[in-house]
């Protein structure tokens, strides 16, 4: 057994620590992360509020927390969706080819024409900014490139002999997209997956920034970092903290997939 | 030494920089002017290697850690980076083994052509682009002008591979090395450029290193052979002596695994045919476009065949003859635009009565043991899928039958447990022919079963094909460029040419009396080597005789001839 490597050790660190923060701040936090003390309205880090708090004396530490659950719950099931609904599409279009190819394709590069947080504002401006709002426009926004990648592996996969000697011993096609085409799409979709991860986190934030994320008093990283803009001279704790987690999360999942990357990569498993 | 060396190694090893494994151990071999030269070795020899490492072109994972490379009396080890530049090229060639990569597909042929004279010469514009014109008119190009102004892909894998040989030409080099170069080739055309290989080094005083896995081939175009054998040279001798009389273990092994024909079997007469094929049409559509359509392309013109129980019948041909496509038509993998194929007696048709049936009676052996075994899969797995759909098979029995097979193809059942990349590449095809053989189909279909593999590995795995097949008692479609290999397996014999038979008949019928102009063309095109007593072989030219008449037709044949007789 190899060690794990060290990218993969500090980037499962970082995201432990996140995880572990947002399942506690879903049950408990130090203080109510919405309770307003307008006595204690924007404490410097330290004392009795651990990193401050904020324009209407809310914690700043009880906030984050509550936001990682948030934040990294939308993109955990934006990503979820992202891929299920992407993966479906490449197996069909991928695997099918003819005419379910092009009419979804057509359709798959129309929407990758628009950048993804463009889309996402449209859709949200139709959906209503809340929390599944975010998660329907982002998962929307980010299934188009999904649906690429895999229809791609398809398409070298299918030509492979193995796929092949799976119809000549009479294997349906469902069968067979499901026994060898689909485990052999796992490798680049698990690294598709994790930077997803890394680009939903940050384009929830820049939603949430421009005021169509999660509505407030609710918490996210992103909405915090927002309203802590019209304090930046007084209270310059209120974005370095949101900012932090946003890109230390960034890093750790980057970190992460790399090593993931590397593991699942066949050629890097060497024959 | 009473000569003078042109190329001079001497205890050359190489060591894989990380692991330290010594892929190439202390080997010695030296080339003399205007030599050719074979380096002879299966797949993981170090051959390819070790000629490289000749022009310090050894991958940067390899790590030279001992011996010394002499050139032309020059140390080729302790040259400064520039000086090593100069004599690539100039002084010592290269042709690779695959024409469709080794041409930058972005480059005019004429620039990449001009590239290595512009470097090493001191010629002027003109006088650079009426060698090239020169140089490519002797390897057979039509229209050189145009051939100047074109880009690879506008060749054919032959074509690109005599310009190859031009652009290494043209610099007259000293050495020429040739790492496979006609692996990747027709029968037909491999003979071509490698007689015109031999003539142009010849008319040069160009010596050749050529590293090959083809024995025959080998044997019939060097003056010596070196044999390597886990990166060490086992044997060298004058290619004459070491045929006539191998002395090292592991040449007579090489030799003894050459193809040879065996007694004809008997095929008991069986009423009606397994498999019949009857006036088969295969057109592949042209691609569409968004606001273009190409025309499509007939791949099958009415192929008319039929497979007795028990028969093994082989399909050769050119590549685009057809053969694949053939094979894979009647496998159910391409479907048909015309005709019908019947299984015992009964029309096959997707979806049809007879379909099922057949389905589970008409199994495929694929190529490429590399690609056909799915890598997320283990052995057993693998051999067992084919019984899913078996009726009536309890998972014992299942079970039972995975152990059964993997035992008659010559693996315990330790391996129902590894991955395919835990296997080399003999024990991936016998994994493929037990997925092949589990369900005891009445019908096999081969694609080129052992083509990937090494010579001594092919031998085996075609004994453990005879077998299964003698036990059995399949009917097998044998397809095949290779025709060695045809002769030793097949019953009967069908010669494919442009997506038509132009030649069926026993195997010892279109062997010995080919009538068909492409079918001797096809045997005229290969050496073989033939047994002789007292374990050496001999170089046998097919239809020897027959080949001296046609000599006289052509006068590029006549000087082909000359060569072969020297």
């Amino acid at each position: 057994m190899r060690l794990p490597a060290p990218n993969a050790v500090l980037g499962g660190a970082i995201i432990g620590v996140v995880v572990v923060a947002a399942l506690l701040g879903a049950v408990w936090t130090p203080v109510d992360p919405l309770k307003i003390n307008f006595a204690a309205r924007l404490q410097p880090p330290g004392g009795a509020y651990l990193l401050g708090t904020d324009e209407f004396g809310r914690d700043v530490l009880s906030r984050l927390m509550a936001a990682a659950a948030t934040s990294v719950w939308i993109s955990l099931v934006t990503v979820a969706a992202a891929v299920t609904g992407g993966t479906i599409i490449g197996l069909l279009t991928g695997y099918l080819r003819g005419w379910t190819d092009r009419i979804l394709m057509a359709f798959n590069d129309a929407l990758l024409a628009f950048p993804g947080i463009l889309l996402a504002l449209g859709l949200l401006a139709v959906f209503g900014a809340n929390k599944y709002g975010i998660i329907l426009a982002l998962g929307l926004a980010y299934t188009p490139s999904v649906a690429r990648i895999v229809r791609g592996t398809v398409l070298s996969l299918r030509e492979r002999e193995f796929v092949e000697a799976s119809r000549v011993m009479g294997n349906s096609e469902i069968f067979t997209v499901m026994r060898h085409v689909l485990p052999n799409c796992i490798a680049p979709l698990t690294v598709l997956a994790t930077s997803m991860f890394g680009w939903v986190l940050l384009s929830e934030s820049a939603l949430s920034f421009l005021g169509l994320g999660v509505p407030p008093p609710a918490p996210t990283w992103g909405n915090m970092l927002a309203s802590s803009r019209s304090f930046i001279a007084q209270a310059v704790w209120l974005g370095i903290f949101p900012g932090l987690c946003i890109s230390l999360t960034l890093l750790g999942i980057n970190l992460l997939g790399d090593a993931l990357r590397d593991r699942l990569d066949p050629r890097m498993r060497g024959v | 030494m009473d000569r003078r060396e042109l190329l001079n190694v001497e205890g050359l090893t190489l060591t894989v920089a990380r692991t330290g494994l010594d892929v190439v151990r202390t080997i010695g071999f030296s080339v003399a002017p205007g030599e050719i030269v074979g380096i002879v070795g299966e797949s993981g020899s170090g051959k390819t290697l070790a000629a490289r490492a000749v022009m310090g072109l050894e991958p940067p994972a390899i790590r030279r850690s001992a011996g010394s490379i002499r050139f032309e009396g020059r140390e080729v080890t302790t040259m400064a980076p520039g000086e090593l530049r100069q004599l690539r090229g100039a002084r010592v060639g290269m042709v690779f083994q695959e024409p469709m990569t080794s041409l930058n597909p972005s480059m005019l042929v004429g620039r990449q052509l001009d590239e290595g004279l512009a470097l090493h010469t001191k010629l002027a514009a003109g006088e650079r682009r009426a060698r090239a014109l020169d140089m490519l008119a002797r390897v057979g190009i039509k229209d050189p002008e145009g051939a100047l102004s074109s880009y690879p892909h506008q060749f054919s894998g032959g074509m690109r591979q005599r310009i190859m040989l031009a652009s290494a030409m043209l610099l007259q080099p000293a050495l020429l090395i040739a790492d496979e170069p006609t692996t990747a080739l027709d029968a037909v055309v491999q003979r071509d450029v490698l007689e015109l290989m031999v003539e142009l080094t010849r008319a040069h005083g160009t010596a050749v290193l050529m590293i090959s896995h083809d024995l025959a081939m080998v044997a019939r175009y060097t003056d010596r052979i070196i044999v390597m054998c886990k990166g060490e040279v086992v044997e060298e001798g004058t290619t004459q002596d070491l045929l006539r009389q191998p002395r090292h273990a592991y040449t007579q092994k090489l030799l003894a695994a050459m193809p040879r024909r065996l007694l004809t079997r008997e095929v008991p007469p069986a009423p009606a045919p397994a498999v019949e094929v009857r006036d088969l049409v295969v057109d592949y559509a042209g691609r569409q476009g968004f606001m273009r359509r190409q025309a499509g392309k007939r791949a099958l013109h009415g192929i008319d065949l039929a497979i007795r129980p028990r028969e093994v019948v082989a399909l050769v041909g050119g590549s685009g003859s057809g053969k694949t496509t053939l094979g894979r038509a009647i496998a159910g993998l391409v479907r048909p635009s015309g005709g019908e194929i019947r299984f015992a007696g009964r029309p096959v048709v997707a979806g049809g009565e007879g379909w099922r049936d057949y389905r589970l009676n008409c199994q495929m052996v694929f190529q490429d043991p590399y690609s056909s075994l799915d890598p997320r899969m283990t052995i057993g797995a693998l051999v067992r899928e084919p019984l899913r759909l078996m009726p009536g098979m309890s998972g014992r029995d299942k079970a039972e039958r995975v152990v059964e097979v993997l035992r008659e193809v010559g693996l315990s059942e330790d391996y129902a447990d590894r991955y395919p990349h835990e296997l080399s590449g003999g024990q991936r095809q016998r994994v493929a022919i037990a997925r092949a053989v589990v369900r005891r189909p009445s019908f096999v279909i081969a694609d080129e079963p052992v083509s990937a593999l090494d010579v001594t590995v092919r031998a085996q795995i075609l004994d453990l094909f005879a077998e299964l097949q003698h036990k059995h008692g399949f009917s097998c479609l044998f397809i095949s460029h290779d025709l060695g290999v045809v002769e030793q397996v097949a019953d009967r014999v069908v010669v494919m040419q442009d997506g038509r038979i132009v030649e069926e008949g026993t195997r010892d019928a279109i062997f010995d009396r080919p009538q068909h102009a492409y079918t001797r063309e096809l045997l005229s095109a290969i050496p073989m080597l033939e047994s002789t007593p007292g374990g050496g072989v001999r170089l046998r030219w097919r239809l020897d005789e027959t080949s001296e008449e046609t000599a006289g037709e052509t006068g590029r044949d006549t000087s082909a001839a000359a060569v072969a007789l020297r």
